[in-house]
């Protein structure tokens, strides 16, 4: 009984129930959390990943903006169906340079993770605009306000900036050249192609909105949509060098 | 000094917004600091107007030997509650019956259904649950405590300033500012303002526990207390972020991948343990013995709830990462953790529910206490069914479906949303010193209405996301996947309509409250003396 009585202490002493609760609360998420900071196997050692070209980037502030995480999950996992469906399972590595990260919880629409190349830039262009037109059965809503927006190009140099703050590494030299890499990357013609594709290695390089004019949101989202989970090999990959 | 100190931080923060307003080149930032210049200079301009009116005059702290309880920052959020309230469940069927019609999307960038899902979300736990809280809060602190809250600017700063960051952020996710991160998707300055209101909150209800006459801090005051500390320290830590530049609304989190998803669903269950379930638990701890006149059912299972809940909660996060990248020993704690739970979350049920000993009869009669109870009856099954869908084997067909939207619906409308009623029903009256709401009879439709829309949403969403899991993982004889992935959508679509139709139910079960609240205030009869007995809840020894 003496127990309930010393309880009493917390019951009486407003400064020590506060500092009992915030004890009580820190240690599930210290112990949780910490741990991914320092342990080796939480991210995997995988060839080519790199970080977003700032097309694919101003086109994932896109992504993020219509809140399309909201209905498209980028987490393919372990699993028979979902492994046939989408693709290889989703690795920590793949994600490591996306702040936030951009995994989702709910499935209305289909897995993205593995999205890209598996259609073309015309469809994605059909389906943005008026879902509709190419898939009958489709809930999602139309975009097509895309396609007339451009692309904010104006401070994209300081967006790689805060990336590099948040630990993603930017070059000094894909800083300096944001800007004309957001539109070679648009723009096949363009002079900046291959001083570009030193810059980003295997970046795709097309007039993803078919307007070669300007460039778009539609060519922003595009671009990013096109290059989701194509960047590690993994024919070359191999699991059980990363089992944990 | 209190005045001085609050209308110089509004000076300058008018200043600052008027700043940035002018040098901005994003139209939402333009838009929000134009708003936040504005809130500011009114706030300043009233704190000067008051302060000049009755020159500081001290505010009595006790009259006639009763405590002054200062009811006005109360009374508005209980109003703010009811308003968000009703716009939230509306945003909420709009939503819905875009799944179902996706033609009302209207393909415009205000309408579609990737804005209106935050701006649901955060208005419902947000906007209706917070000024509940807040009211409540409020309210319970100071008559457990027989004190007046401190300040007589810093109460109307917390429950106004909390207002101010719910229409930046709803308009936010309107004009597209968003972090993406689920239930935190203010940006970075919504998230400092919100910073800030929250430590003058905590200080406002530790400085009314500073004054307290009672010897003993209430028992709904350790989870107020618990929910105030807590989300301040997974808002903190799940927002922080770098902005791109201080004019602009863009900013990057620290975190990345694995890590911030971990932060994230870390912050996001205790999101829902912390302000949708300690919050409302202490909800339940006054508003329930107080309309069943009887005592906490027991005085020790509380303590013991109260601490193995706050304790046990804060690990449950990983159970939304099953099977995911992130490592296993991780998500595996998160699961044996979420099973754990069920023990105190159920403690909290019985002693909710067994309060009521020796005044079952009152369900009969008071719809109010029914609709309490059949709260505290729905937390009892969310909590029962939350710890199922964490387990890996469960969770691998829940997870990425509706079942999921389902079982936060059954917590959210079921307990949140029915205990916030109940104690609106009995605020409202208390606040106006009244002697009851102005009529039982529509509280009765509201329950009955209400309840009939909760179970056609809820088994909906069951039914829908059950079949949708199982279609996902369908093979036909010859070994292939038998659906493609646009079969099992179209199949949701009669679930999609019906569960459209519970949220017109529940709107419609709002909207009769809050007619019934109004009527209350300007139509209820008056109390005798004081609507509410003062003083304390007895504890049960």
């Amino acid at each position: 009984m003496s127990l309930w009585k010393k309880h009493e202490i917390f019951e009486t002493k407003s400064l020590v129930l506060l500092i009992g609760i915030l004890v009580v609360v820190a240690i599930g998420g210290l112990v949780e959390i910490a741990p991914l900071f320092y342990l080796k196997s939480t991210i995997e050692k995988v060839e080519g990943m790199r970080p977003y070209t700032p097309l694919e980037l101003a086109g994932r502030n896109v992504y993020i903006r219509e809140g399309c995480y909201l209905c498209h999950s980028q987490m393919i996992r372990p699993m028979r169906d979902e492994m046939e469906r989408y693709g290889h399972f989703s690795l920590a590595a793949e994600s490591m340079y996306d702040h936030p990260f951009q995994w989702g919880s709910k499935r209305t629409g289909p897995d993205l993770a593995r999205v890209g190349g598996k259609y073309s830039d015309e469809w994605h262009r059909g389906h943005l605009v008026d879902p509709r037109s190419v898939v009958p059965e489709s809930i999602m809503p139309g975009y097509p306000f895309l396609a007339e927006t451009r692309a904010t190009d104006r401070d994209i140099a300081d967006h790689l900036k805060t990336n590099v703050v948040v630990g993603v590494p930017y070059t000094p030299e894909q800083i300096e050249n944001a800007r004309a890499d957001m539109h070679a990357q648009a723009n096949p013609e363009s002079d900046d192609v291959d001083a570009f594709l030193e810059r980003y290695p295997n970046a795709v390089i097309r007039d993803f909105d078919g307007n070669p004019g300007t460039v778009s949101e539609m060519d922003a989202l595009i671009a990013y949509l096109q290059m989701l989970g194509t960047l590690v090999d993994f024919s070359i990959y191999d699991d059980k060098a990363n089992l944990r | 000094m209190e005045e001085g100190f609050f209308a110089t931080f509004l000076i300058v923060l008018a200043f600052a917004c008027i700043i940035i307003a002018g040098k901005t080149y994003d139209q939402v930032m333009g838009f929000h600091t134009t708003i936040g210049a504005l809130f500011a200079a009114v706030g300043a301009f009233i704190i000067f107007k008051n302060y000049f009116n009755d020159g500081g005059i001290a505010i009595p702290q006790e009259i006639e030997g009763k405590p002054n309880y200062n009811l006005g920052p109360i009374k508005f959020g209980a109003w703010a509650a009811v308003f968000w309230g009703v716009a939230g469940f509306t945003v909420g069927l709009i939503i819905a019956l875009q799944l179902a019609y996706p033609v009302l999307n209207f393909d415009l960038p205000y309408t579609n259904f990737g804005r209106l899902r935050p701006l649901h979300t955060s208005a419902v736990i947000f906007a209706f649950g917070g000024n509940v809280l807040l009211a409540t809060s409020f309210y319970v602190v100071q008559r457990t405590s027989r004190a007046r809250m401190p300040g007589r600017i810093a109460p109307w700063f917390v429950i106004l300033g909390y207002n101010a960051f719910i229409v930046i952020a709803g308009t936010g996710y309107l004009f597209g500012a968003t972090q993406s991160k689920e239930y935190a998707e203010p940006e970075w300055y919504a998230d400092l303002w919100l910073t800030i209101v929250w430590v003058v909150y905590l200080l406002v209800f530790l400085g009314t526990l500073w004054k307290r006459k009672e010897p003993h801090i209430y028992v709904a005051n350790w989870f107020y207390l618990a929910f105030i500390v807590t989300i301040a320290m997974l808002h903190i830590v799940n927002n922080l972020t770098i902005p791109v530049s201080v004019f602009g609304t863009k900013s990057y989190i620290v975190w990345s991948g694995v890590q911030d998803a971990m932060v994230q669903w870390w912050y996001g269950h205790n999101a829902v343990g912390f302000f949708l379930t300690a919050g409302f638990l202490a909800i339940m701890y006054y508003f329930i013995p107080k309309r069943a006149e009887r005592p906490v059912y027991s005085y020790r299972l509380s303590i013991i709830h109260f601490w193995a809940l706050i304790f046990l909660y804060i690990w449950a996060g990983p159970h939304h990462l099953h099977y995911t990248a992130l490592p296993q020993w991780a998500s595996t704690l998160g699961a044996t953790f979420s099973i754990m739970l069920w023990m105190p979350s159920w403690g909290g049920m019985i002693n909710g529910l067994m309060t009521l000993s020796g005044a079952w009869d009152k369900l009969r009669t008071d719809p109010v206490l029914r609709m309490m109870v059949v709260s505290v009856a729905f937390y009892g099954m969310s909590t029962f069914e939350g710890p199922l869908m964490s387990l890996r084997s469960v969770n691998s067909l829940s997870h990425y479906t509706d079942w999921t939207i389902g079982h936060v619906h059954s917590g959210a409308l079921g307990w949140v949303g029915y205990v916030s009623f109940g104690a609106l029903y009995c605020l409202i009256p208390w606040l106006w010193n009244k002697k009851q709401v102005y009529s039982l009879k529509l509280v009765n439709w509201h329950f009955w209405i209400s309840t009939i829309g909760i179970v056609l949403y809820i088994t909906a969403m069951w039914v829908s996301g059950i079949m949708q899991g199982l279609m996902w993982r369908a093979y036909d004889q010859l070994g292939f996947l038998e659906y493609s992935f646009i079969e099992t959508v179209e199949a949701m679509h009669p679930f999609y309509v019906i569960r459209a139709l519970g949220g017109v139910l529940f709107v419609a079960g709002s909207l009769i409250m809050a007619y019934n609240l109004i009527m209350t205030v300007r139509r209820g009869e008056a109390a005798e003396i004081e609507a509410a007995p003062s003083g304390a809840v007895a504890p049960a020894e």
